[in-house]
């Protein structure tokens, strides 16, 4: 039951709408099967499957707005959970700021499904711990790494008409190998739609060469260096900064978008004029659902265009007090770039250093979108297009405004593991000029 | 995850009101002060318990959990969403052929509790095949049938929600009559029932409460387009609502008149504060970068204490199981042999899980091991970590410190950081006669941005207010400040610690480990506590 037909979805989804009294009502059902497997010190530490199934209604009096979840789905228990929502939309206090649900919406469907990744079994799961862990037993190196595989669905009905249903897969494979004494350290990262792609042989080879490349690292000193982000390192400060993409925050004059004297910045040059960030949920291998969480068909946008500020995100409520056009939140973000690889990167570069991730990556000042963090798990200085040597890993305070105001070069971009996110991100390799690390790091 | 990420997974702050899945479902908040019969549960726990025994388990722990959360969120005069929220279930872990096996169900019936368990060893005996060494558990005591609950004076899920937004929309109301341009303001409210049953003889019930009551305000300066924030002074506590009395004898004045809360907050006085704070940051002074002493108080080195000495003295990140997530560590346990010099010898900090309006007090922990309060740093020398029943014997220990937590029935247990705190000094000193002997410092409240390595060596931490220290007198307040430290060069440079009349806790509301990840709840309780010569950057940039 987990993954619901369009039918059996449409079926419960009418009824509850057709059970609510309330000036309106919106259903939706979400189903889920994760799969896991979790591995640490070259043994498998835990695995499991949750599946999952839930309604969620919403209903509205006037502004005032109750909803209930439910986890049952037979006549008697939409009933209850309709009325426990009507309950509570009654004791609620209004909204000012309600929105009536959408209308009839046409989407256009996204490429979000793949029958490989729903049809994982316990023993491929452990196949890839296998593979992960046998290759760095072998060489005396240790992985630890992590599995996750997940398909599910989301429909959803409402009281004046609209209707979406759309299944989707995924999986998300990090993996981090260390040598046995410590002192070296190397990760990879895979994010994919379709497991069929998936190769952890060939992945774990990336962590392996890291790790053992990485040990011994050399001091240099803190200051201002040409760095070559990998995609899992820049995309930690990229994907920080869109946040703050949002009109009202700008609008209310506490955004890096905002403008002195009032107003935001749309329209403004903001970064260099190669950076482009959109988003489409059409983009292939980043496709994500056609709607938002309000039902909004989403659609292909810039956020940025030639550095300039294209858009900004529009709640349906500030949308409407500020006369803006109503367009879905977006559900991914990909910068475009080249078709470089990070590897032609290194080999163009004269002196620079090579960051394979970022880490705990924080807000210092969000004036200026200042953030600090550390570089991890692979950390190289690049000499004639070669890298040298191993260095120790460095905390930077950077903003990704004044970043991507420093590029060198753009490469192609790549859908990020491990980004801990429902957004799906691809943001290709990149050099920067003159990124600020402000102290080192004994930590490998 | 984070509070940002927290927030983003209940569908708070999103355009679309409906709520995903991941807090439980909702409720009416009348059921949160339900609770289930002890006879069913005892029922539930005792059918999982022998069909473990049955299938061949020769351990087995059945943990039957409700799961209540209560959210009430508002900006300005607005409340933006109320949220209740249930999650009910059985979550069983056996051990089999000396391999752990784990299994939930949402079914509350005997047979679908029999069936998990049925499940978690068949799954135990399929992880046993690639096992190289056998779990070792630390003996623990049956304790027959308990019972224990958060010492609370009002419970939080009782009060009507009209007094909850009453009491955010006053605050807002406050906080905007002082010239704030804008704030936001959450009741984050927690009661965990949970029932442990093991095949060790233990039936343990228990009820724990959590309370949090955050705000942010912000200052707006149009003309310049500067903006600044100052979020509340609170702690979340393991207290009911009485922590929202406002009581007088638990305010503490510092020595320029800044007020902070101990075991009790009043939030709308502390708002009208933040809201002429907020503002005279926009016109603080920029800080020199140099070499300060630090003041730290309690609201803001907890944050400190929580990253630089709580995670790193994690039994499970020594070993390397966090490796691939949040990290190892470098306090390895050959430091512990060779009573490593964490800090400066007035250093002294334990672990503990029964300090009352903490966080992480409980009478049990997940895995039935009745809590306790243990020395990790004594005169600055590392003696101790903190372990579960199965990482017991590694320390050479022969009971667990009971660390065992999980956040849902649904997700396993595993080892999470205690309270950690910084014990008082035993010299009187109190926060004015600390910053009458410092030259030239900076004394920091409240928590700001914090960012820590992989293996707890290099931090950097920001704070909510900064004021200038010279010759022994504060000055004026300070922008623009973050420190950035090498874990043990720094509690070495630990200097003064205040006594035990300024010891008050901080806390951490949602602390994530593990892959999938979960969340937690910790304080770090500390007087206020003086560092020397600590490396402080400007973060003021210029975006052209």
């Amino acid at each position: 039951m987990s993954i619901m037909t369009e039918s059996e979805a449409r079926t419960i989804l009418e009824k509850v709408v057709a059970l609510s009294t309330a000036d309106e009502c919106v259903a939706q059902l979400t189903g889920s099967v994760d799969g896991n497997i979790r591995f640490a010190l070259n043994n498998v530490s835990t695995s499991g499957v949750v599946t999952n199934t839930e309604l969620s209604v919403q209903v509205a009096f006037g502004r005032r707005v109750g909803t209930t979840t439910i986890n049952e789905f037979s006549d008697a228990a939409l009933e209850r959970a309709v009325r426990r929502a009507e309950d509570l939309a009654r004791l609620a206090p209004e909204n000012p700021e309600f929105m009536p649900a959408v209308g009839p919406q046409t989407y256009r469907p996204t490429a979000t499904w793949s029958d490989a990744t729903a049809a994982v079994t316990p023993e491929q799961r452990a196949e890839v711990a296998r593979a992960s862990i046998a290759p760095c037993r072998a060489e005396n190196l240790i992985a630890a790494g992590f599995l996750d595989d997940s398909a599910s669905f989301v429909a959803f009905a409402n009281s004046n008409g609209a209707f979406g249903y759309q299944r989707a897969t995924g999986m998300d494979y990090t993996c981090t190998v260390r040598t046995e004494d410590g002192t070296g350290s190397g990760w990879v990262g895979r994010n994919l739609k379709d497991i069929s792609g998936f190769d952890p042989a060939a992945d774990i080879q990336v962590a392996m060469r890291k790790a053992a490349a990485s040990a011994e690292a050399r001091a240099l000193e803190p200051g201002k260096y040409t760095v070559i982000l990998e995609p899992a390192a820049a995309s930690g400060l990229i994907t920080f900064m869109t946040r703050y993409f949002d009109a009202r925050q700008a609008d209310e004059g506490r955004s890096f978008l905002s403008k002195a004297g009032g107003g935001n910045k749309l329209g403004e040059q903001v970064f260099d004029p190669r950076v482009n960030f959109i988003n489409d949920p059409w983009h292939e291998g980043a496709e994500t659902l056609p709607w938002d969480g309000d039902g909004l068909p989403r659609e292909r946008r810039a956020l940025v265009e030639d550095g300039r500020i294209a858009n900004l995100n529009y709640s349906r409520y500030w949308a409407d007090r500020q006369g803006q056009p109503v367009v879905g939140q977006p559900g991914n973000l990909i910068m475009l770039g080249g078709t470089k690889s990070t590897t032609d990167l290194v080999r163009e570069t004269e002196r620079g250093i090579l960051v394979t991730r970022t880490w705990y990556i924080r807000m210092v000042d969000p004036q200026t979108v200042l953030l600090t963090g550390l570089t991890r798990d692979g950390t190289f200085y690049i000499e004639n297009g070669e890298l040298r040597y191993p260095v120790k890993n460095f905390r930077f305070n950077e903003s990704p405004v004044i970043m991507l105001n420093n590029i060198d070069d753009l490469g192609r971009p790549v859908r990020v593991a491990g980004n801990n996110s429902s957004f799906t991100v691809m943001i290709p390799p990149m050099r920067i000029r003159d990124f600020t690390f402000t102290s080192l790091s004994d930590a490998v | 995850m984070d509070r940002r990420q927290f927030l983003a997974a209940c569908g708070i702050g999103a355009g679309g009101t409906l709520l995903p899945g991941f807090a439980g479902r909702a409720i009416a908040a009348q059921q949160l002060v339900e609770t289930i019969d002890l006879a069913v549960k005892k029922r539930l726990a005792d059918a999982g318990l022998s069909a473990a025994s049955g299938a061949g388990a020769s351990y087995c722990d059945v943990r039957v959990g409700r799961y209540l959360r209560q959210f009430v969120i508002t900006r300005e005069a607005n409340v933006q969403n109320i949220v209740n929220t249930e999650s009910t279930g059985v979550g069983v872990r056996v051990i089999a052929d000396g391999a752990w096996g784990f299994s939930a169900t949402n079914a509350m019936t005997p047979e679908a509790v029999a069936e998990a368990a049925r499940l978690a060893t068949a799954i135990a005996r399929a992880n046993a095949r690639n096992q190289t060494q056998p779990v070792q558990l630390a003996p623990t005591p049956g304790v027959g049938e308990v019972s224990w609950r958060t010492p609370i004076q009002r419970n939080a899920m009782e009060v009507p929600i009209q007094e909850k937004v009453d009491l955010l929309l006053a605050v807002n109301n406050a906080a905007m009559q002082a010239g704030a341009n804008f704030v936001n303001s959450q009741l984050f409210l927690v009661n965990e029932q949970k029932y442990f049953a093991s095949t060790d003889g233990s039936y343990i019930d228990q009820d724990v409460h959590r309370i949090w009551a955050p705000f942010s305000v912000t200052a707006i300066d149009q003309t310049t387009g500067k903006f600044r924030s100052r979020d509340g002074l609170s702690a979340p506590m393991g207290l009911g609502y009485e922590y929202l009395d406002g009581r007088a004898e638990e305010k503490m004045v510092s020595p320029n008149g800044v007020v902070s809360y101990r075991n009790s907050y009043d939030m709308v006085e502390d708002a009208i504060a933040a809201a002429h704070q907020a503002r005279e940051k926009l016109t603080a002074k920029s800080v020199e970068p140099g070499q300060y002493d630090l003041v730290l108080d309690p609201n803001h080195l907890g944050l400190t204490i929580h990253e630089s000495i709580g995670h790193p003295l994690e039994l499970d990140r020594v070993l390397g199981y966090e490796a691939n997530y949040a990290g190892t560590s470098f306090a390895t346990l050959d430091k512990r042999e060779e009573r490593f010099q964490y800090g400066s010898e007035i250093v002294n900090v334990f672990a503990d899980k029964t300090e009352a309006g903490s966080l992480g007090a409980v009478g049990y922990d997940d895995e039935g091991v009745a809590t306790k309060s243990w020395p990790l740093i004594q005169n600055g020398r590392l003696v101790d970590y903190q372990a579960t029943r199965d990482q017991a014997h590694i320390l050479g220990k022969t009971e667990s410190d009971g660390c065992s937590y999980a956040d849902s029935w649904s997700t396993v247990q595993f080892q999470r950081m205690p309270n950690v705190s910084l014990r008082p000094g035993t010299t009187p000193m109190t926060a004015a006669d600390m910053i009458a002997n410092v030259e030239n410092g900076i004394y920091i409240l409240g928590r700001g941005s914090f960012s820590i390595d992989q293996q707890r060596y290099n931090a950097q931490f920001g704070g909510t207010l900064f004021f200038e220290i010279k010759d022994g007198r504060i000055t004026q307040p300070l922008e623009d400040v973050a420190y950035q430290i090498r874990t043990p060069e720094f509690w070495n440079a630990c200097s003064a610690i205040c006594d035990e009349t300024d010891y008050r806790l901080f806390g951490s509301f949602f602390d994530g480990k593990g892959q999938p990840s979960q969340v937690s709840a910790v304080s770090h309780g500390s007087p206020t506590t003086r560092f020397d010569g600590i490396n402080v950057i400007n973060t003021a940039r210029s975006l052209g």
